[in-house]
């Protein structure tokens, strides 16, 4: 595989940034019309009232909590991956890790609006706040909703600044690419960095300490999620498997939510000569691995509640399993376990559109396994008078569909401002030093020794 | 600002001009180096390598670890209202809280000193060539002394493939 030079990198993947074709006003435009719709809704919501949506006694959680556990899952492609990588050094990494940074922001972001439009009354939101109200009462420090809080701050700004400091170089390089207001814009981002042996070491030392710190904080905020569900007495909720179950659900969302984006990005914004089919086989092989992990975590979920025989368990385990949710469960064990181990597991079918493919399956997948571990549950509680059902309205499904479509723009106009792909980390492994190791700059494939 | 300096293509380059100018008597506090990728396998990419960023992150950990349990401490005792029994102060639930508070204290301790240390964000005008941003390895010295200048400009040529400007 031939090296592009340093001059090629730089202009290929500046290219999406100086020059605009009409179908981006276009992706832009039908986007932020399916965003509007959402905003729309949310403010019909927001007037008549909470009544409008399908969230009533006793089912209080449903589309909007499912969703926020979603993108929290999301949220875990990239900071978490990218950590990894960076800490074992992983060559084949580097075209990767910005691309998966950016769903982290964006997911985060999203995934935090859901509690608040849950609300009913988001101007309360900071009820949640570490700050006393009147009468000098604190929100209380012992209830996973303000756990939630700090873990997802903590994460969203651990997250946000483990994107912008690999990017500083990135914006110089712009910078100096660039002419007039944009200039004055992208040197104001760059913090007038100038490569230095000394910026260079300290930006490097920095980027490992917060890949060391941002590790366990990505596992706290999904297994604080978890505990949003563990900590109260519902029917299968309350389980000391949840804490890893979802984190390893979110790790396993994540990774399918970094493969598509690559491949829309290698191909609309032409990156073939940076992302190469070992990049998407690799994260091809660890969505094996997810999908693996997974499977064992159901089975070991639905194993012990099926030998406790308790029966109010057992009546939302046997409505999953063949009552009225079992079409929807079914679905999420085949999109889940299945679609991922056929074609991951086949070196055949591990092409990028195998990989595409395997990775929208698992995305619908975790949807629905989120929405089955909610719905059922509220719905079956310990005492025939919490018993309900849910029926999602138009106003959730507009809402949350305009989340998909914000998360696609946000991260149509990040491609479109910011180089996606590290362009100085290219650099290093296209033109390394002689006394580099090899290993830790080919794009080798998983599972291949190199010694 | 006044500037001598020379850009190259490559690292090996780079660091001859460097040895040159250290023959010439430019301590290395007084050359300025850029690159567009990190260049730590050179010798000249180890200047200014120490740094105590890992004990500020700690340092920020600490502050983070001292603000989550003053916080968790005060907020359950402002207003202490008994809940089934349990403890006013439960250190279990504030464990979590204060360990992402102790995480949030590093994190923001360890960009705090990047920014400081690396010197970013400064204003003033300091040696800079685009070139650089294009692959160029720039080796120069900033306000040279009249009576080296000339000593700067020989060791800056050893190379043929050095391109050497000057800023009046």
């Amino acid at each position: 595989m031939s090296r592009p030079t340093a001059h090629r990198i730089t202009n290929d993947l500046l290219r999406p940034l100086l020059h605009t074709s009409w179908r981006f006003y276009l992706l832009v435009a039908v986007l932020g019309s399916i965003v509007l719709a959402g905003l729309v809704s949310w403010a019909i919501q927001m007037t008549l009232g909470f009544g409008i949506s399908g969230i009533r006694w006793p089912i209080y959680w449903g589309v909007y909590l499912t969703s926020f556990v979603f993108w929290i899952g999301i949220s875990h492609a990239g900071t978490l991956i990218s950590a990894i990588l960076r800490l074992v050094n992983a060559g084949w990494r580097r075209p990767v890790t910005r691309c998966a940074e950016v769903i982290t922001v964006f997911a985060l972001m999203i995934g935090a609006m859901f509690p608040i439009i849950h609300l009913g009354r988001p101007w309360l939101a900071f009820f949640l706040f570490p700050f006393p109200n009147d009468r000098l009462l604190w929100p209380n420090v012992r209830s996973p909703l303000v756990w939630d809080f700090f873990a997802i701050n903590t994460y969203l700004i651990g997250s946000v600044l483990f994107l912008f400091l690999p990017m500083i170089p990135d914006l110089a390089v712009v910078r100096d690419r660039t002419t007039g207001l944009r200039r004055r814009l992208y040197g104001a981002l760059a913090l007038g960095w100038r490569g230095t042996p000394k910026q260079w070491h300290r930006l490097e030392t920095a980027m490992q300490i917060m890949a060391i710190a941002i590790v366990p904080v990505a596992v706290s905020v999904h297994t604080i999620v978890a505990f949003d569900f563990s900590m109260v007495p519902v029917p299968m909720w309350q389980s000391t498997i949840f804490g890893p179950y979802f984190v390893a659900g979110a790790i396993f969302s994540g990774i399918a939510g970094l493969i598509i984006a690559m491949a829309v990005l290698r191909r609309f914004l032409h990156l073939e000569a940076y992302l190469h089919p070992v990049h998407f086989q690799n994260l091809g092989k660890l969505l094996l691995v997810m999908a693996l992990l997974w499977g064992y975590f159901v089975f070991n979920e639905r194993l012990v509640t099926y030998y406790g025989n308790e029966p109010t368990e057992m009546a939302v385990f046997w409505q999953t399993q063949r009552g009225s949710f079992a079409p929807l469960y079914w679905t999420m064990v085949v999109c889940n376990f299945l679609v991922p181990l056929v074609l991951m597991g086949i070196r055949r079918f591990r092409t990028i559109t195998g990989c595409v493919i395997a990775s929208s399956a698992v995305l619908l997948g975790m949807w629905l396994e989120r929405f089955l571990i909610i719905v059922p549950s509220l719905g079956h509680k310990y005492l025939p008078y919490t018993f309900g059902t849910y029926r999602p309205q138009p106003v959730e499904i507009v809402i949350a569909s305009a989340t998909f479509a914000a998360m696609i723009l946000f991260y149509v106009l990040f491609a479109k401002f910011v180089p996606i792909i590290s362009i100085w980390e290219l650099k290093a492994s296209a033109h390394p030093s002689p006394r580099l190791i090899l290993p830790a700059l080919e794009e080798h494939p998983l599972g291949e020794l190199h010694l | 600002m006044k500037a001598l300096y020379a850009l190259y293509p490559d690292g090996s380059s780079a660091q001859q001009a460097v040895d040159g100018l250290r023959a010439a008597g430019i301590a290395d506090r007084d050359m300025t180096v850029l690159s567009a990728q990190p260049m730590e396998d050179y010798e000249f990419g180890d200047m200014d390598k120490g740094t105590w960023m890992w004990w500020c992150a700690c340092a920020g950990g600490l502050v983070g670890i001292s603000v989550g349990v003053w916080l968790t401490w005060l907020t359950e005792t402002s207003w202490p209202i008994n809940v089934g029994g349990l403890p006013i102060v439960a250190w279990w639930p504030n464990l979590i809280i204060i360990f992402e508070l102790t995480m949030l204290g590093a994190i923001l301790a360890t960009f705090t000193t990047l920014v400081v240390t690396a010197s970013l964000g400064r204003s003033g005008t300091n040696l800079y060539d685009p070139e650089v941003s294009d692959g160029k390895i720039l080796v120069g010295v900033e306000n040279p002394r009249d009576e080296v200048a000339m000593a700067i400009e020989r060791a800056l040529r050893t190379r043929p493939d050095a391109q050497v400007k000057t800023i009046e």
